[in-house]
């Protein structure tokens, strides 16, 4: 997982801000003031048509690329974003944001309800996939972009990837869902609720009032380890742990005694520090809830489209296998939508797309050369 | 883009065929278009629209790496979900012989497509002719180059067999194209052609 960037200079990236008031929800509730934390990668060209919107996982950040001052690793996606890369940032200006529910930086529970002056906690609308793509609309509007030149991300980026196409479908030349589904089958939803279920049952999370307080911390670690789970491929734990067992000298019953144990408590610990319990409760939910189709064939929701579309899923990924990307070909087929799809051989399950970045890259890289010129 | 016009140029005489037979600004699907340089003259020549579908893996980078939109699918039920007539001509060059159901696949690329364009060697070229009869062994040939352990043909065939093929099915040939060492020729095309490249309608 080492960044081979140590020869290169480290391209530093600071954080940005963008406040909107009174943002209609889809469940037909209202936020008073939504903040979005963004981070932008390369320039902006005169006529505004190079901008790509890159839409981060369940746990991710705004954080995409290089580095914040002062950091040891760059952001999550960093080996796809950046000069001559997949994403070539010496080409096109690139975004990324945090999604609104979430807790880094972009409003969410753990935000202060101007109204109460108090931490919203689980007073904290249920927002939707579709809600937080409509206040990515208004963050590219705010910087001047009617047309993105592509929208771009894997897992729940993907499903936002999937909601701009059907939300805005004249706002886009292309769009690249990976390792994604239109909506979440029931063993999706059922993992997900063993990680909520984990967090409620922890008995710091206090209804969700659990802010400047002692946190749920076993419980949301328990959430992340299952979650890490279907991350990841029984061969790639089997490669990388194999039944190796931990030389710690622990004697106390149930300690970790095997490798992978341990490396799911680290896990789960180092996820603890980052991330709010109550923003895993409502980002997980918000993905239980996404059906982009509304129950509908999906290629019903295509027929206005006019972006051409590369549609990525990995061969060892069980949490949102390749039928759930055919299902997005499908409808371009019946639609009509310029579309490419390949099932990439990678071992490393869902978390492929993070990790396997050489054929990803290569295409995504020949595909956004090429957007001008097919454009159908 | 513009590009120099070398490159829109081909050496290969059944796709010069194919741009002859293709009206500009039509839709097409490719079926096994490999590495998409066939779709890449197309588009660049006749201002296509075009989609391709292929199975090997290294292909399909060589054909998004040259611009075309391309699913990686099997041939037999690639056309699963295209809507009648989507295009305008599915091409189905080199690719016959190889299917398992080619008879049901003609009739779905009729479906999908207004205009079919087969292209296939042809198994009663006279040199296939002559190595069978002679050496009583599976003719070896430039346009049937594989030994029986090994090739992916399934459905050898030749013109005459087509020709009658599509009488059955009523399909209606609108134009018929055979070449020999590089060159079109048009004269006793089943015993002297070593490929042939139809295009027919339903």
């Amino acid at each position: 997982m080492g960044n081979e960037l140590s020869s290169q200079e480290k391209i530093a990236v600071v954080a940005q801000n963008f406040s909107f008031r009174d943002f209609a929800l889809e469940n037909g509730e209202r936020l008073p003031l939504v903040n979005i934390a963004y981070e932008t990668y390369g320039k902006l060209n005169a006529d505004r048509s190079n901008a790509i919107l890159i839409e981060h996982a369940f746990s991710g950040d705004a954080h995409a690329a290089f580095y914040h001052a002062g950091e040891a690793r760059p952001g999550w996606w960093d080996k796809m974003i950046g000069p001559g890369k997949a994403f070539d940032t010496d080409r096109f200006f690139v975004i990324c944001s945090n999604v609104l529910g979430g807790c880094a930086g972009s409003t969410g529970p753990s935000s202060i309800n101007p109204e109460t002056d108090k931490q919203y906690a689980l007073d904290f609308p249920q927002i939707t996939i579709k809600d937080m793509v409509g206040a990515q609309k208004k963050l590219t509007e705010h910087l001047g972009i009617d047309r993105l030149y592509s929208v771009a991300g894997g897992s729940m980026g993907g499903m936002q990837v999937l909601q701009w196409l059907v939300s805005y479908p004249h706002a886009m030349r292309s769009a690249i869902p990976i390792a994604t589904t239109a909506r979440h089958s029931p063993q999706q939803i059922a993992f997900n609720e063993v990680g909520r279920q984990a967090i409620m049952a922890d008995p710091n999370w206090n209804g969700g009032n659990y802010y400047g307080q002692e946190i749920p911390r076993a419980g949301l670690s328990v959430a992340r380890m299952v979650g890490h789970i279907t991350y990841m491929s029984e061969k790639s734990m089997a490669e990388k742990f194999g039944r190796r067992q931990k030389s710690d000298q622990d004697t106390t019953k149930f300690h970790a005694d095997f490798e992978v144990e341990g490396y799911l408590r680290n896990r789960g610990d180092f996820f603890v520090r980052r991330f709010d319990a109550n923003s895993y409760l409502y980002i997980s939910k918000a993905m239980d809830l996404f059906d982009v189709s509304d129950g509908r064939h999906l290629s019903e929701k295509f027929y206005e489209l006019e972006a051409k579309l590369l549609v990525l899923a990995f061969k060892s990924d069980w949490l949102y296998p390749a039928y759930q990307s055919l299902d997005i070909v499908s409808a371009c087929k019946v639609a009509g939508v310029p579309v490419s799809y390949i099932e990439i051989e990678a071992n490393y399950g869902h978390d492929s797309f993070l990790l396997e970045t050489d054929k990803q890259s290569q295409l995504v890289r020949h595909f956004l050369s090429r957007v001008d010129e097919t454009i159908n | 883009m513009e590009l120099p016009i070398q490159e829109l140029q081909t050496e290969r005489i059944d796709y010069r065929i194919i741009l002859n037979l293709v009206e500009p600004k039509s839709r097409v699907l490719d079926m096994g278009c490999g590495d998409g340089e066939l779709l890449y003259l197309l588009n660049k020549n006749l201002q296509t629209r075009s989609q391709g579908i292929e199975i090997d893996h290294d292909q399909i980078m060589q054909s998004v790496e040259r611009g075309i939109n391309v699913l990686l699918g099997d041939l037999d039920s690639g056309l699963t979900d295209f809507k009648d007539g989507s295009f305008d001509y599915v091409i189905l060059n080199n690719a016959l012989q190889e299917l398992r159901y080619p008879d049901d696949v003609i009739k779905d690329a009729l479906r999908v497509g207004r205009r079919l364009i087969v292209g296939f060697p042809n198994f009663a070229y006279y040199k296939a002719r002559l190595q069978f009869f002679f050496s009583g062994r599976t003719p070896v040939t430039p346009s049937l180059p594989f030994a029986w352990y090994e090739s992916p043909n399934l459905h050898l065939l030749t013109v005459d067999d087509f020709k009658e093929y599509c009488r059955k099915r009523k399909y209606r040939i609108l134009s018929e194209r055979y070449v020999r060492n590089q060159k079109e020729i048009s004269i006793r095309p089943n015993l002297l052609a070593q490929w042939g490249i139809f295009l027919i309608t339903r």
